[in-house]
């Protein structure tokens, strides 16, 4: 007998996420994803200044915020033949890094723990012994016992208050959750530390960017001056601070994050057997050091993997319009003109909201139809996971040193081969082992900054082609970025001034999309096929290996079309 | 449900915070902290204090609609740490898709005892806009659509607040064509006290700050006629701009990183929205006052106004608005967002002004005093309704 399980609302991940899975003997047999919200950002797009672009694009998504940003100015620049100055790479290398670290920090701690980490079981524990099991494996200098007792003590209050909040009616006490009371209260000690700390190594947007959420970006470069001799410009001030800021970043990361990871990892080690997937991977690469034209000097190798053969680097052509990125929508719910199972390029895509699911409310949806508000990229036909996992692999594959350092060592902690890289536990921890190095790259990019400024060279923006005047009549560019959820890229059309076309495939388009026309699975899908249901009625594991993949569904949901009229037409809009 | 739901003892925020090592004085600094931040005089503090001191945390669920999620990651930046303690012990967040623990069925169940429970008690925050075409289906949750979940949720709120310019405005995905057909709250809910906390996203301090006032005094703070906490959206950014005097003095950035850029001069030729934009980033700044857009060196965008996004190129000044005579701007724009009593109350709009159309460099058809002086002072709401 298998049963259907439904999980809907997915919590603890950015956006409008269903999952419904089939059980059979205790095990997901089959399963479908669905994004359930759509906004048409790219229909909105159409028309417009493409220098206000990266504005909309940004407001995809407030918890990755910038990386569309910087994406979408990007492929201006990218269709445009800009290139921007050097402190302005610099910089935009710094912001991204900060993202990066911030948001696996806080997926780690706020959207993932709680699958691994019982709150409750953390009111049993000995502070005294949690101490030194802290100890044993961080110098921080906060992992004292009475830092535990209290924090305790404050739990147990809040427990006692009979009003659990955030920790209400969740899975305390499943038998999925192996960790000792100890290692549980860490862990929510650290929970609520990282709730401050996120906050804290933001400010280096503000600083760059003005605010956060959502910092400026500018096509051309990037709008803060500097000016180390009059109040006005960025100074040896702010420069301190973002100092500051980035060592306090490593020191989390080192000290608290990445002993976190290896200290409960190894209580789970069934899950490096769980929740493989597609085991095809893809890298877009990124953090140029030579301009973004120049693919070859990015810190992040570009390429692709398939089926687990880390022999074999494929290279990846954004462009290339024949054989490399399409998008299908045979099980999502929009329109191709032509015929069904078209795959289109972005640069020559067409795409039109066309709702065809159930009536709301509904309890299930016909998987057998169209299911989902994602479309479904392929590279050169095949499914792929992008990711911090991809990118180690692709790394690692490559060569580099650094990231086959970083993982060797924590495959040498683990005392397990790269294979148990290939799922769910393998994705959880290659985002740690990422946070690392980027935490130190992010350090060796304000050194370069600094270095730069002291020779003399302050320029952040080029302003040769900010004048519409100097536009082609015609251009098409592609940004990519490697998001903290993967490879992401635009692709935009520029006809006279203005936006052409422009569409955006992300992270989680690639990792959530429903199947494609031949019914092949997309990474969640085929992630979740084996993973062991302890209770059917309590959706632990599959939350488990669908937030190691950290799933943002705001981003990945997106539309835009070819005809002014026809998207007006079909939703009815006055 | 289970145990742990069900507890009757419910200690008070004082008695909380009393048990998690905060001392009496500690107590009252934050007191007087909030007293000061709320503007209040020296006599708050103790109202604050003895608010806090006997109240329960207020139940509150947080709605997920169409967003992109920045207004909960605004939340988390609050930055004075005992406020983002107390805040998070204040409030007893039963529901809110980012965060909380249990997904699918068992988030379900914690919304539906929340909203039973503790109905007529609990307040509704929004986050995201409610799209109307489709029949709802460009945004369902748990097989609901938006619109019937903000329905039903609303229905049992003592208050809501709106956060951001999706719940309050619509935000992006409401700028034409408007694909989905995306509503702000008050487009649905017309039958329950609304707070608009603007901006894309909210300060994080002006989020906390709104919900601190309404758990300490147990009424709305007083609203202008948008809906907007006024002591957070009385005041132009124009008005609260540290580079003000460059305006008046007809000191202005020709280009980004130009040498006027390096100095910090007036950003309103290229495109600033400042003049035009109601809220607290030159007063509170952003990410605990490390900066705010226009210290970093990029014009204001106008996030915190309705319709911003149709109101570009973000890159041209604001006297180009197209389809806006300069002289019309003002009434245009009043009459639109304020309706006939900002018409005359414009008119009558007191404002710094200097001669500088020669500084400026004024092209046929501009007017930078006019431009400055488009938007007036939005008239008062009623006094601080009760809740």
């Amino acid at each position: 007998m298998s049963e259907r399980i439904v999980v809907d609302p997915v919590t603890r991940i950015e956006g409008h996420l269903r999952i419904e899975a089939e059980v059979k003997d205790g095990h997901i047999v089959d399963a479908w994803s669905a994004g359930t919200m759509v906004r048409g950002l790219e229909i909105i797009l159409k028309g417009r200044d493409p220098r206000d672009a990266w504005a909309f694009c940004e407001r995809v998504c407030g918890v990755c915020t910038t990386v569309h940003a910087l994406a979408s100015v990007r492929a201006v620049e990218d269709a445009l033949g800009i290139q921007v100055p050097p402190a302005a790479e610099l910089i935009r290398n710094i912001m991204h890094c900060t993202q990066n670290v911030q948001d696996h920090v806080v997926h780690f701690y706020h959207l993932h723990a709680l699958d691994w980490v019982d709150v409750v079981s953390a009111l049993k524990a000995d502070p005294v012994a949690a101490s030194q099991l802290a100890q044993r494996t961080s110098r921080w200098p906060k992992n004292s016992p009475g830092y535990f007792s209290d924090l305790q003590k404050r739990l147990t209050t809040f427990v006692q208050s009979g009003q659990l909040g955030i920790f209400a009616n969740a899975y305390w006490g499943h038998p999925a959750f192996k960790l000792p009371s100890e290692l549980n209260l860490i862990a929510v000690a650290h929970y609520l530390e990282a709730l401050e700390w996120q906050k804290e190594i933001v400010k280096v947007h503000a600083i760059f960017g003005g605010k956060n959420p959502h910092p400026n970006y500018l096509v051309g470069g990037m709008p803060c001056s500097f000016n180390l001799e009059e109040a006005g410009g960025i100074n040896a001030t702010q420069l301190g601070q973002v100092a500051k800021l980035l060592k306090e970043a490593k020191d989390f990361v080192e000290q608290v994050y990445y002993p976190d990871l290896l200290a409960i990892a190894p209580y789970y080690l069934e899950w490096a057997g769980i929740g493989g997937g597609l085991e095809n991977y893809l890298c877009y690469g990124d953090l140029p050091t030579n301009g973004f034209a120049d693919p070859s000097g990015y810190k992040f190798q570009r390429g692709a993997i398939l089926g687990r053969n880390l022999n074999e680097i494929h290279p990846v052509d954004p462009r290339d319009t024949r054989e490399g990125i399409e998008e299908f929508i045979d099980h999502s719910w929009y329109e191709y003109s032509g015929a069904p199972g078209r795959g289109l390029h972005p640069w020559e895509g067409e795409t039109r909201l066309k709702y065809s699911g159930p009536p709301t409310p509904y309890s299930h949806l016909d998987v057998t139809q169209k299911y989902s508000w994602l479309k479904t990229p392929r590279w050169k036909g095949h499914a792929m996971e992008v990711g911090p996992l991809a990118r180690m692999l692709v790394g690692y594959a490559g060569g580099n040193a650094q990231i086959k350092d970083a993982v060797s060592e924590a495959l040498g902690v683990l005392q397990a081969p790269p294979a148990v890289l290939f799922s769910t536990l393998g994705r959880t921890a290659a985002r740690g082992i990422e946070a690392r190095l980027m935490a130190q790259w992010n350090i060796d990019f304000y050194d370069q900054l600094v270095q730069l400024i002291k020779a003399g060279d302050t320029r952040t923006f080029t302003k040769e082609k900010w004048d519409p005047a100097t536009w082609p009549s015609e251009a098409r560019g592609v940004g990519t970025a490697e998001a903290p959820r993967g490879a992401l890229a635009h692709w935009i059309v520029i006809k006279d001034g203005k936006i052409e076309n422009y569409q955006l495939v992300v992270p989680s388009t690639w990792n959530a999309s429903p199947r494609d026309a031949k019914g092949q699975r997309s990474s969640y899908e085929a992630a979740l096929i084996g993973t062991p249901v302890h209770d059917a009625k309590q959706p632990l594991e599959i939350i488990r290996t669908i937030h190691s993949f950290d799933p943002c569904l705001a981003c990945a949901v997106h539309l835009y079309e070819d005809g002014n009229e026809i998207g007006r037409h079909e939703i009815g809009v006055r | 449900m289970p145990a742990l739901l069900e507890s009757p003892v419910v200690p008070t925020i004082y008695e909380q915070m009393q048990s998690r090592g905060v001392n009496r004085r500690d107590f009252l600094k934050f007191c007087a902290w909030m007293s000061a931040y709320l503007g209040l005089q020296e006599s708050g503090i103790a109202q604050i204090a003895r608010a806090i001191e006997t109240r329960r945390r207020l139940p509150v669920v947080w709605m997920h609609f169409q967003e992109c999620t920045c207004c909960s990651e605004s939340f988390l930046r609050s930055s004075h740490p005992i406020v983002a303690d107390i805040l998070l012990d204040k409030l007893s967040l039963d529901y809110t898709e980012t965060l909380q623990a249990a997904a699918g069925q068992q988030a379900e169940e914690v919304l539906q005892d929340t909203i039973k429970r503790y109905r007529g008690e609990y307040v509704m925050l929004v986050e995201g806009s409610i799209p109307i075409g489709a029949d709802g289906a460009y945004c369902v949750v748990g097989g609901k659509s938006a619109i019937d979940s903000v329905r039903e949720v609303a229905a049992g709120a003592k208050a809501i607040i709106a956060w951001g310019n999706c719940a309050c405005a619509g935000c992006v995905q409401s700028a034409n064509p408007n694909p989905t057909q995306a509503m702000p709250v008050k487009a649905i809910i017309k039958d329950k006290p609304i707070i608009h906390v603007q901006g894309c996203p909210p300060i994080a301090e002006v989020m906390a700050g709104v919900l601190v006032h309404l758990l300490t005094f147990d009424r709305l703070p007083q609203l202008d006629a948008l809906g907007r906490p006024k002591v957070f959206y009385s005041a132009r950014v124009h008005d609260t701009c540290y580079r003000r005097p460059n305006f008046d003095a007809g000191l202005f950035v020709e280009t980004f990183d130009d040498a006027n850029a390096k100095k910090g001069y007036c950003l309103y030729k290229m495109g600033c929205r400042g003049p035009t934009t109601y809220n607290a980033c030159g007063s509170l700044k952003w990410n605990n006052g490390t900066s705010f857009p226009i210290q970093s060196g990029h014009p204001c965008l106008g996030c915190s106004e309705a319709g911003f996004w149709d109101n570009g190129p973000f890159y041209r000044r604001l006297t180009n608005v197209p389809g806006f005579g300069i002289e019309s701007t003002a009434d245009r724009l009043g009459v639109t967002a304020l309706g006939a009593t900002a018409v005359a109350l414009a008119a009558h709009a007191a404002v710094t002004r200097v001669r500088k159309r020669d500084t400026i460099g004024e092209q046929p058809g501009e007017n930078a005093e006019a431009a400055e002086a488009s938007r007036p002072t939005p008239p008062d709401g009623p006094a601080n309704p009760e809740i």
